[in-house]
């Protein structure tokens, strides 16, 4: 059997800029000296005129992402996770997101899959802050195809995005005929027992969970989130109904992301369903092989379908 | 500069400062004294500087003017009526909850360009339009109007560092320099001084100016103009509450709205000081 090709979506998210900037000439980049490490590198040699570095200074790479837009660019502003959201997280709400201005905050590293640089950079905090921003719409691709389709739909679309992008080489779960469509989640397999509703790199987790499950005779729906926010709460609860429970996994803290944006959904629905939340529990990461680390943190298939079983005897 | 324009700025500017008082009293709250002291020179940019149209406040060729020390509202809000961009009238409904006029600076409201209001970000924004502008090779410049305790915030500095980095020579940074903020003055909460020198450090053109001295501004901007190469922080030295005799350099006066007996001394001085400039 041939090797699984693995590819990082902050890959996909630097070729995909490239991409953009041959056909729009009003797309500007700005990075936080990190260039080489976000992928805005491959942009910067493309087109070096339009990309500008800020330094590492990301409060004031924000406020100047804005000002850029307010004159009628197409800002893609990227530096880390833990940056983007955490140390820029008030000009992105009051520069960025109050004004409703054009700027597509692109954050790579996130996530506990960062590895050997440890807690201080692996941010599982920022889909809680970006979520709790009016108007702010958070892309967390599942692999490379979907983060390239997600930045070319992010260019078209006007106002604010957050998007997630991760450090680690991780299988495709699409092929080039997938087709993003903006904010509409993606129901990758259908099952009748259980729905679990995956974001980011966990989807492919979720994917070899399915197969866990199907040999103890569980059979799982898989959602592919890539739209936290806004959330397809009609696709989740659509599902959740028909299976009657919902496990959810996230490489981000349980508390904010999207657990908690779907336990919202399925209380609001009307259709209460047992919902198990896996992602990082409320717990700072540490140093090490970014795999080794998910497996620690019970960001894999084996803890997915464990957790799915646990719901699925929750269910009435 | 032209004694005719000079006594029409003056009077603008008084009745801007009316506007600002009256929005402050009906509003009861707002800062009337930061407002007043950096007055002068938003109505100079608006009524003798920048290439703006009041029929077209969207016109990307504008030049921009960005409030970093948003809390001034009431007085770019004075100005932009006067200058014909939203009725005078509206004044009066600053901060109620069916006004466009927000406590801080929204770009909802005809004329403004940023929101502003969080310390510090406003000088950000500012070096994103100067940056467009040469981006774009557009001939459109770009101010913004700190505070002297504003800068206290560091992301100032880090905007210092940038625009002076990317040679933003269409960017012009006021810094209000009236000696006081919400806690005392500069030299008792965190000083900031010495600012000339901090900026001329950080590799801007620095001019001195009198913040109330429509000669002293005028020449400011003018040279700022010419000057290629760095962006220019004038330096303003004024007086907070200027022009309402018991607000001025009055600490107290930063965020607080006057009473009945207050507002109307505040107006009779003002008419006053107007009815002389208009004789």
């Amino acid at each position: 059997m041939a090797d699984v090709i693995k590819t990082a979506t902050r890959d996909a998210y630097g070729k995909a800029l490239v991409e953009l900037g041959a056909t729009n000439d009003k797309i500007v980049v700005l990075d936080a000296d990190l260039a080489a490490a976000t992928k805005t590198g491959m942009f910067k040699k493309a087109y070096p005129e339009r990309f500008i570095d800020s330094g590492i200074a990301e409060s004031n790479m924000m406020g100047v992402a804005a000002g850029l837009a307010s004159v009628g660019y197409t800002v893609f502003a990227s530096t880390f996770a833990m940056f983007a959201s955490g140390r820029a997280f008030e000009q992105v709400r009051n520069s960025i997101a109050y004004p409703n201005l054009n700027v597509k905050v692109c954050a790579t590293h996130a996530g506990i899959s960062v590895g050997e640089d440890g807690a201080s950079h692996q941010c599982c905090e920022d889909m809680g802050l970006m979520r709790t921003i009016p108007g702010m719409t958070i892309i967390n691709p599942a692999d490379a195809v979907e983060a390239r389709a997600a930045v070319i739909a992010a260019a078209d679309y006007k106002g604010p995005v957050y998007m997630r992008f991760g450090r680690l080489a991780v299988p495709c779960v699409f092929d080039d005929s997938y087709e993003f469509k903006w904010g509409k989640a993606v129901t990758l397999c259908e099952g009748k027992d259980i729905t679990i509703c995956a974001s980011g790199l966990m989807v492919n987790e979720a994917v070899e969970a399915r197969k866990i499950l199907a040999a103890d005779g569980i059979d799982a729906e898989i959602v592919n989130v890539h739209t936290v926010k806004p959330l397809d709460t009609e696709t989740i609860c659509r599902s959740a109904a028909k299976t009657g429970c919902v496990v959810t996994a996230e490489e981000h803290n349980i508390i904010g992301g999207l657990g908690s944006a779907v336990c919202e959904a399925i209380c609001e629905s009307g259709t209460l369903v047992p919902v198990c939340r896996v992602g990082v529990e409320d717990k700072f990461g540490k140093s090490g092989p970014a795999v080794e680390l998910l497996h620690i943190f019970g960001l894999d298939a084996a803890n997915i379908a464990a957790k799915a079983k646990q719901a699925v005897a929750m269910k009435k | 500069m032209d004694a005719v324009i000079k006594k029409q700025l003056k009077i603008q500017a008084c009745k801007a400062r009316m506007g600002i008082i009256e929005g402050v009293y009906n509003a009861k709250s707002g800062h009337p004294g930061g407002a007043l002291s950096c007055v002068d020179i938003v109505t100079y940019l608006y009524f003798a500087h920048m290439n703006i149209n009041p029929e077209k406040p969207d016109d990307e060729n504008r030049d921009r003017f960005v409030l970093s020390k948003g809390h001034a509202a009431p007085a770019l809000y004075s100005v932009l009526a006067l200058r014909g961009f939203f009725p005078v009238d509206l004044l009066k409904t600053l901060r109620k909850s069916d006004s466009i006029l927000q406590g801080h600076p929204n770009t909802h409201i005809p004329g403004v360009d940023m929101c502003t209001g969080s310390l510090g970000q406003g000088i950000s924004a500012a070096c994103g339009m100067a940056l467009g502008a040469k981006l774009g090779k557009k001939n459109f410049r770009v101010y913004t109007v700190l505070g002297d305790g504003e800068i206290e915030e560091g992301q100032v500095w880090e905007a210092a560092m940038y625009a002076a980095a990317k040679g933003l020579d269409n960017l012009v940074a006021v810094v209000d320099n009236n000696n006081l903020q919400i806690d005392g003055t500069l030299a008792e909460v965190n000083s900031p001084y010495p600012i000339a020198e901090k900026f001329a450090a950080f590799g801007w053109n620095v001019i001195e100016i009198c913040a109330h001295s429509f000669d002293e501004i005028d020449a400011a901007f003018n040279a700022a103009k010419d000057f290629k190469g760095k962006p220019t922080l004038i330096l303003a030295k004024s007086v907070k509450g200027k022009g309402v005799s018991y607000m001025e350099d009055q600490v107290d006066w930063h965020g607080k709205a006057p009473n009945e007996e207050q507002y109307n001394q505040a107006q009779a001085e003002l008419k006053a000081a107007l009815a002389e400039l208009e004789a």
